[in-house]
């Protein structure tokens, strides 16, 4: 339920400063809840910002504290990994417009009190940018060694790249996208009517009621992530197999184990996730196309990260984010001269194959994290 | 590590200091040589399993086909454009040249040379396609699309207008002489240069 989500405490920052919005709005101030690993050395000069995707959050490398599952990318992150803690300080802020802890739809109303629901205005990646650097500006922190993300993580360390090109000096993006497609934008919307039609949705306004919609989140979540596999990995999974029964019933039962495994994803996401959020949180990513404010040209996003080095990594069999968009920006910034590196990727997994088991993104991810150290 | 001889050459050729695109870079051998001597090298490589290897030792690689990607790299991009044993093996490799000598305004170019006593032999007394030490693949699956000889490529440049700055010949992994060369290099690398 969304509101014991809400009892969890995190470790987090009020910051008493205005965040101008891309919509025009203003935040008079910003909470940013965040976790780091590992030390950060004397000149603060190892420092990697880890940017997470829609529905993860900052518990990058520790325990869920709603779930208590290993964090999102435990595999990547921690001493002796790719992204190694031993050298590097990690820091992973949870988005603005989020859920865990960060200035959301769930913060309360100034005068109030109340929870904001929909008055919370509409954020952008850009936005959410924004408030990461204002941590790292409460942190001390000027310039990073890195920014890395996967997904809309990597949309934020694009425009990371393009907002502030002096601060970091190598950014890593994995299957992601300078822009939304008409098809991530249809996914996106199909999510959020599936919430917004549920009775238990209330306009936003049921942070205070017994009831909330679990039932619109869970089929936003059911549709979703569909598209964070592949056909292959389903078919490999499930094939037609039928979930604990020899015969069909002849109903609507989840008769099938894809169906049941879908619902179950679909519910435990609801345990985890509030139900504004992923609204608010979809919108940003749709509303998402870095050329857009360049006269649609890529490249001039880019015109001040010419010394920033970028590595991008797309996945064969990842649709949502298909190899073309990550070739799109490869292209864009050979135009301006930066240091590019690109690579397409085979791996089984679809779009959730960053998250998963693909040595060969270990590899590129540690030998990037390396080489902006000289 | 001992770089392959027509590498050592080129890393050795390269100026300190200056940019350079090696087009088909392999797993980056050359682009860590030339790192090590303060070269910005960047890389165009086709094959996903180099380009990972490439990038996992720390260099600028970018997954591409040099028959199709060289067009995303601006006018005079780089000082030196690198191509070595890469330009028998794409489809047009008139137009390679003249992509090259855009992105840079010189190139090195290294090839097997397809007129050399060996490859000559096999094919008069034969009358077989050859398989040698350099071309060491069967005519039905060798990469090497375009053959080339020492002459054929003089007379590429020559009719493109392109200048020939220096050519190194190798026979075996050792320098050979100018003289003669169309029967006595294995191995061609030109420094070719805008007219």
């Amino acid at each position: 339920m969304a509101s014991r989500l809400h009892e969890i405490q995190h470790q987090s920052v009020t910051i008493q400063a205005p965040l101008p919005l891309d919509s025009g709005q203003v935040l008079p101030s910003v909470t940013i809840a965040w976790q780091s690993y590992g030390a950060l050395n004397a000149d603060k000069s190892n420092a990697v910002l880890i940017c997470h995707a829609l529905t993860g959050d900052q518990y990058v490398a520790s325990d869920h504290p709603a779930t208590g599952k290993p964090g999102w990318w435990a595999r990547m992150v921690g001493p002796g990994k790719p992204i190694d803690t031993d050298h590097f300080h990690v820091i992973c802020a949870n988005v603005l417009g989020s859920c865990m802890g960060s200035s959301g739809p769930a913060s309360p109303d100034a005068a109030t009190g109340a929870p904001l629901g929909m008055a919370f205005p509409v954020i952008t990646i850009a936005d959410m940018v924004r408030a990461q650097a204002m941590l790292l500006g409460h942190l001390g922190i000027e310039r990073l060694h890195a920014v890395v993300g996967g997904s809309m993580g990597g949309m934020q360390v694009l425009a990371w790249a393009s907002a502030y090109p002096e601060r970091l000096a190598s950014a890593i993006v994995i299957a992601s996208a300078a822009r939304h497609s008409a098809q991530n934008i249809a996914f996106h919307e199909v999510g959020r009517q599936a919430i917004m039609a549920d009775p238990d949705w209330q306009d936003g306004l049921y942070y205070g009621s017994a009831r909330a919609p679990t039932k619109g989140l869970a089929v936003a979540r059911m549709a979703a992530h569909i598209t964070y596999l592949s056909e292959a990995g389903l078919t490999e999974k499930f094939g037609r197999r039928l979930q604990a029964r020899d015969i069909k019933s002849f109903g609507f039962d989840a008769d099938f184990q894809v169906e049941s495994y879908l619902r179950h994803q679909g519910l435990a996401f609801t345990d985890r996730f509030d139900a504004n959020a992923y609204l608010y949180i979809t919108r940003a990513m749709d509303y998402f196309d870095l050329g857009e404010p360049h006269d649609g040209r890529l490249a001039g996003a880019f015109a001040g990260a010419k010394d920033v080095r970028f590595t991008l990594v797309s996945f064969d069999t990842d649709w949502l984010y298909p190899t073309a968009e990550s070739r799109r920006i490869v292209q864009a910034l050979q135009s301006v001269g930066a240091a590019a590196s690109f690579v397409e990727l085979s791996a089984p997994f679809g779009h959730d194959s960053f998250l998963l088991d693909v040595p060969a993104l270990d590899r590129i991810v540690a030998g990037a994290l390396r080489t902006g150290a000289r | 590590m001992k770089l392959r001889p027509d590498l050592a050459i080129i890393a050795d050729a390269v100026p300190a200091g200056t940019r350079v695109l090696d087009v088909g870079c392999g797993d980056g051998e050359l682009m860590v040589a030339l790192g090590d001597k303060g070269i910005d090298a960047r890389g165009l490589e086709i094959d996903a399993a180099n380009v990972t290897t490439a990038i996992a030792r720390g260099q600028s690689v970018v997954q591409g086909d040099a028959n199709r990607d060289l067009a995303d790299y601006p006018d005079d991009a780089f000082d030196y454009a690198i191509l070595s044993q890469t330009l028998q093996t794409t489809e047009r490799p008139d137009r390679v040249v003249d992509e090259l000598l855009r992105i840079a305004p010189r190139a090195f170019v290294s090839f097997p040379n397809f007129a050399h006593w060996r490859v000559r032999l096999a094919l008069l007394w034969n009358g077989r396609m050859p398989v040698t030490r350099l071309l060491p693949v069967a005519w039905y699956e060798t990469p090497n699309i375009h053959h080339v000889t020492v002459s054929d490529f003089r007379d590429l440049v020559r009719a493109r207008g392109i200048r020939v700055e220096r050519v190194w010949h190798l026979s075996g992994d050792k320098p050979t002489s100018d003289a003669a060369a169309s029967w006595r290099a294995e191995h061609a690398i030109f420094l070719i240069a805008r007219g």
